[in-house]
């Protein structure tokens, strides 16, 4: 298994029997593909379904049935379609037990930055804020560094903000780590890696427990 | 009491959106987008329109349409993010360009088809998009207000309407077309499948007639509807 396929069947993980799951565009649809099929999940987008059932096959896609990132999908069994409207109504409301979204930056503060970089990309927020803000549980998947090998965790945020101490726990290629009042902590390791190449790899101090540490 | 039959052509209806119109256009992606009621739009040519929509479509369909035609000054919009010429315009000062968090924009757009002016909210607190929005004081907590956003025109897309108006959507195509057909001061809706009054059950209608003013019938689907190959 890559070590991207990694990260993502240990997040799919904490997919448990019976929450109501964003999964964000990109890297957290993915994320799907890791559930057990009879996992009971109500996966939702933001487009108006609730009940993702998975992509569609080649050649049978509906062409009136796409998921918040244009891609065509299925709807399960007991799935529902709604208006963009009852869509956030679900967000807000706090119905969400879930999202899994990407970063540009997440801090040690909980602090995303995922929608804009001033001067280079500005295409718009989409539903991320309101995701970030409103799931009960906001979950980061990323890779642990930029393509240049820069820290993607920072002790704060230099982009402009999706939203203000949202995210709960962070699943990179190397670790997962957990924001917590005092800083982040280190909760588990990426097979292969050292917590010096973590903390090498991280702009942020990290938490450690004593003790061995967790591998995924 | 018989249902008024709002069945009226593609020309007659699209030629009432004059120059400087505010026209919400439903759709999110492909799906819902009415392409017909646009392509009749861009032949048209009025100017200085403002479009609301949740996308601005990719490069060579629906709303690119009327930004290539130069007939778009300002677009209301959540993302952008699959039209490069979208962004390009937005980047050269080509049109101007309002982003609105996805379910705030639904909320605004629901909010006039409800008749009434504006909401407070906490979505996008200590973010950019809180920038310059007036400010409320709650229980000692700081909202935001959030005003509906109205319009002359709504341009929907159904699966199936009866020649009164009422309309069905289907899957994924409905997102924000049932809002904007009840936000606009005029609401033009195209439908694949017209049925004769009475042989859409009520309790299967999304949109209600009262909300429809003029019915295009559409007598078939051009390619972009489709299936996008990418």
């Amino acid at each position: 298994m890559s070590s991207k396929d990694r990260m993502l069947a240990r997040a799919a993980r904490d997919i448990t029997p019976g929450m109501t799951v964003n999964l964000g565009i990109g890297l957290p649809t993915q994320v799907m593909n890791f559930v057990p099929a009879d996992c009971p999940v109500c996966l939702h987008s933001e487009n108006g379904i609730a009940g993702v059932g998975g992509l569609a096959a080649p050649g049978h896609a509906n062409r009136n049935l796409i998921d918040a990132g244009g891609g065509y999908i299925t709807c399960a069994p007991g799935g529902s379609f709604f208006d963009s409207a009852v869509s956030f109504a679900l967000v807000r409301g706090g119905r969400l037990d879930l999202t899994l979204l990407g970063a540009f930056e997440v801090a040690a503060n909980g602090d995303l930055a995922n929608w804009i970089i001033p001067g280079k990309f500005a295409a718009g927020v989409g539903g991320a804020i309101e995701l970030a803000q409103k799931a009960r549980r906001v979950g980061v998947l990323t890779t642990h560094t930029d393509k240049h090998g820069n820290p993607k965790i920072l002790e704060r945020c230099t982009l402009p903000l999706t939203a203000v101490g949202c995210v709960h726990r962070i699943y990179t290629d190397m670790a997962v780590c957990d924001v917590h009042p005092d800083g982040l902590h280190l909760v588990e390791l990426a097979e292969g890696i050292t917590l010096a190449e973590v903390r090498e790899a991280t702009g942020a101090p990290l938490v450690v427990a004593d003790g061995p540490m967790p591998t995924f | 009491m018989p249902a008024l039959d709002k069945s009226a052509g593609l020309t007659e209806a699209i030629a009432l959106i004059g120059d400087g119109a505010r026209v919400m256009i439903g759709g999110f992606g492909v799906p819902g987008t009415p392409f017909c009621l646009i392509e009749e739009l861009v032949r048209r040519g009025p100017k200085n329109l403002t479009i609301i929509k949740n996308d601005a479509n990719e490069p060579g369909m629906g709303v690119d349409w009327l930004l290539s035609a130069g007939m778009v000054k300002r677009l209301i919009t959540s993302h952008v993010g699959l039209n490069g010429n979208a962004i390009r315009m937005m980047n050269a000062g080509e049109i101007e360009v309002e982003f609105v968090a996805q379910g705030i924009l639904a909320e605004r757009i629901r909010i006039a088809g409800a008749g009434l002016k504006g909401f407070v909210s906490d979505i996008g607190m200590g973010t950019l998009l809180a920038e310059g929005k007036q400010r409320l004081e709650i229980d000692g907590a700081t909202y935001l207000f959030e005003p509906a956003i109205e319009a002359d025109f709504a341009l929907v897309h159904a699966a199936r309407a009866d020649a009164g108006g009422n309309l069905v959507y289907e899957a994924t195509a409905r997102n924000f077309n049932p809002l904007m057909a009840m936000a606009a001061e005029c609401t033009i809706a195209e439908a694949e499948t017209v049925l004769p009054i009475g042989d859409i059950g009520p309790d299967a209608v999304h949109t209600p007639a009262p909300f429809v003013d003029h019915l295009v019938a559409l007598a078939e689907l051009p390619e972009v509807y489709g299936v996008v190959k990418r």
